[in-house]
């Protein structure tokens, strides 16, 4: 069918485009921006006046739970959680069970999210086998079942002999590694950040330089094998700083920070809130500052959901004891809108980090508002504030430190493939 | 956020931590424990303030010692005491922590009595049975977080032998990482006003930032020990005696161990306090232990009337 968006504010961050502007679609790509293209007949109209339109979201981080995690979600509750959140291209962790280390399982999650036909999926492939930190993956097999980089997810991986030579394996290939730095000794049994809070709360901390170390480890092989490394959800300064640094050198780096660790630091731990019980851990407000900065500096590279719904009873344990985790797909949008807010970044750099930034590290075409791009879009209220609540979420996984909170941004239309995939 | 363990009256709802509370309310406890010392020494050691009450002693993580003064204190009350040792019976057949405390709720119990081995545990209950008003937490030990109990008998006993805490030195020695005694104890004195509060230890035994509780950090046990009025030693578990913490308690008794050479440098009249069971020759000398300066058995005849206090407390309230 094809599309025509009216009288909306068109945000397109690659180009720096802010413009009241109509968009025109149809089959599944834009075909006109501003002006009409010859012989356009729309079959729907769709309002966007006091809208924002924008390119689709792309997440780099959102766990689905599938295979092997059914009770926490599934890819039909957490893609259309992800729509609802304007969510249209995503990244999922090989964290599964059994965990993504083989081509079939690659093609079978890929098929069962095409058949779903919300957002797009692409699979990040284990590392090692059963993510066991020991033998390298069949990563040119993966490739072709439509693995877009390699990771071990949360998992250590403690023998550096391994990480090299699969830095060497993929770089030969020109795959992506991308590695949520932490030193598995270090972070042992830790479930809070090494600062005044775990101190007083008597909570096993995860010191800094647990992330810091990690990162300088990786980075010393980037220098001899030249793989491309992305370093996801990044929690410290002083690892914003060593990403900084590493780009200047010239290395092929990239990094990333989650929604929530922007807005939040150990002080909202509380009294033991299970819901702030996340990996890596919320750190020090100084901690959290460096984070924003460094994504509004273009040191870190995207803002991901870090999206991992949990069984409601996991949470309502002890804190240590608790599953670790939060919900985030339908809170992306609105916490990069308070995050560029808190900034005063003009409306397409906020969504850059989004739309446009992510899907450069993720390889695709997506992510980008201009005539023939595909047109996953995502047309949404900037103004108004939402309350989250469990009720309204659509994710399996409630979990969530901003449950109660009132957040900007509401989204109204989201597109994948010029296609309505949801109207909220 | 409302301090949970308050009501909104500012009265003790629960006893979860000593972090918070407020000095008029560790006050009214203290006092309230000295009208139940007499109480403990009579013939008839009964009182009916808790008459018709149910208190249950939820052990998740056993101790036999701390339980058996909170079954005391209750009896003395003249309140029904339960006790259930949970790891060995619900936990080990899968039943969840709340499951528990529903099912517990619904035997209209009054109070609980906690002791889990993860920080925050009583927390999770108090905020669980918010629906049940007249329902009370008492935090019995938590992981390394608080035993607040624990931290009132300490303060009880300092009090008894030194008066004024706005006077005072007071040094905590050893495992201050993985203790909830210490934890507790810091931030009661802090709360009462001692002006010089000082942790003892080896670098791998303290929190980083303690000094952020309100405390002056010693490496060294001599320099630590000079003129104070009071010493809390604290007991080093087992399991921290060997690997990376320590390489061994002969070494840590050498540098931390107290012993009267040490013991001299403190003030003559100093007081050792310890909250047991204790290690003799890794943590303490026999000789201090068993010396004139020892307090440690008064403190468990103390922390009777403590709990006590605390129960008459929370139940009048």
């Amino acid at each position: 069918m094809k599309i025509h968006i009216s009288n909306g504010r068109v945000v397109d961050p690659a180009s720096g485009t802010d413009a009241k502007q109509d968009v025109y679609i149809e089959a599944g790509r834009i075909t006109g921006i501003g002006d009409v293209p010859a012989g356009f007949k729309a079959g729907r109209v769709i309002d966007a006046r006091g809208l924002v339109v924008a390119p689709g979201l792309v997440d780099l981080s959102a766990r689905l739970r599938e295979p092997g995690f059914e009770y926490k979600a599934t890819l039909e509750t957490e893609l259309g959680a992800a729509v609802a959140g304007g969510v249209t291209s995503l990244a999922c962790p090989p964290d599964t069970d059994p965990p993504l280390d083989e081509p079939g399982l690659v093609e079978m999650l890929r098929h069962s999210a095409r058949g779903l036909d919300l957002a797009h999926v692409h699979p990040v492939g284990a590392l090692t086998a059963k993510l066991g930190g020991e033998r390298l993956t069949e990563m040119v097999l993966l490739r072709e079942a439509g693995c877009v980089a390699f990771s071990q997810a949360d998992v250590a991986l403690p023998d550096t002999q391994v990480l090299w030579r699969a830095m060497q394996y993929a770089s030969t290939f020109g795959f992506a590694l991308w590695l949520r730095p932490q030193d598995g000794f270090l972070a042992r049994d830790g479930v809070a950040h090494d600062g005044d809070v775990a101190t007083r709360l008597g909570l096993a901390a995860i010191p800094s330089f647990a992330e810091t170390i990690a990162i300088e480890t990786a980075l010393a092989l980037v220098r001899d094998t030249g793989a491309r490394v992305h370093f996801q959800r990044l929690s410290t300064a002083r690892g914003v700083e060593l990403l900084r640094r590493a780009k200047a050198e010239g290395l092929p780096v990239s990094g990333d920070v989650s929604a929530h660790h922007a807005h939040l630091s150990e002080m909202d731990l509380g009294y033991f809130d299970s819901l702030c019980h996340v990996i890596p851990p919320f750190r020090s407000a100084r901690d959290r500052d460096a984070l924003r900065e460094g994504l509004a500096d273009g040191t870190l590279d995207a803002m991901c959901s870090d999206h991992a719904p949990v069984d409601e009873d996991t949470k309502l344990m002890p804190f240590a004891e608790s599953e670790p985790g939060a919900t985030g797909l339908e809170l992306l949008l609105p916490l990069a809108l308070k995050w560029g807010t808190g900034m005063r970044l003009p409306l397409a750099k906020t969504l850059g980090v989004v739309t446009d930034r992510p899907a450069r590290i993720l390889g695709s075409e997506a992510g980008r508002l201009a005539v023939g791009q595909p047109a996953d879009l995502c047309v949404f209220d900037a103004e108004a504030m939402v309350r989250v609540s469990a009720d309204t979420l659509k994710s399996q996984g409630h979990n969530t430190p901003f449950l109660g909170i009132e957040l900007p941004g509401r989204v109204r239309c989201t597109l994948v493939g010029g296609r309505v995939v949801y109207e909220g | 956020m409302r301090n949970p363990q308050l009501n909104e009256r500012g009265e003790l709802r629960h006893l979860l931590t000593l972090d918070g509370l407020p000095h008029e309310v560790i006050l009214h406890i203290l006092d309230t424990a000295a009208s139940f010392v007499g109480i403990t020494e009579r013939d008839v050691k009964k009182v009916p303030l808790l008459r018709g009450k149910s208190v249950f002693n939820l052990f998740f993580e056993n101790s036999t010692r701390t339980r058996t003064t909170f079954e005391i204190a209750a009896k003395r009350l003249s309140a029904d005491v339960i006790n259930l040792n949970i790891n060995t019976s619900s936990a080990a057949k899968g039943e969840s922590l709340l499951d528990t405390i529903d099912n517990l709720s619904a035997m209209h119990a009054d109070m609980f009595v906690v002791r889990h081995a993860s920080s925050g545990a009583p927390h999770l209950i108090a905020r669980h049975v918010k629906e049940h008003p007249y329902l009370h937490v008492v935090n019995a030990g938590d992981g390394r977080h608080a035993h607040p109990t624990q931290g009132l008998l300490d303060l009880y006993t300092i009090r008894h032998y030194k008066q004024d805490f706005t006077k005072l030195s007071v040094a905590v020695v050893g495992d201050v990482l993985h203790s909830r005694v210490a934890r507790s104890l810091i931030h009661g004195l802090t709360t009462m006003g001692t002006p010089d509060v000082r942790v003892i230890g080896p670098r791998t035994l303290l929190p980083r930032g303690v000094e952020q509780l309100g405390v002056r950090v010693f490496h060294d046990m001599a320099e630590g020990l000079r003129g104070c009025d009071a010493i809390v030693m604290l007991r080093l578990q087992n399991e921290r005696m060997k690997g990376p913490l320590l390489p061994s308690a002969q070494e840590y008794f050498k540098s931390y161990g107290l012993t009267l050479e040490k013991l001299a440098l403190a003030k003559p009249d100093a007081i050792v306090m310890h909250p047991g069971p204790m290690n003799r020759g890794v943590e303490i000398d026999s000789a201090v232990a068993d010396g004139p300066r020892s307090v440690i058995l008064p403190q468990v005849t103390f922390g009777i009337a403590v709990r006590m206090a605390v129960m008459a407390i929370l139940a009048g309230n």
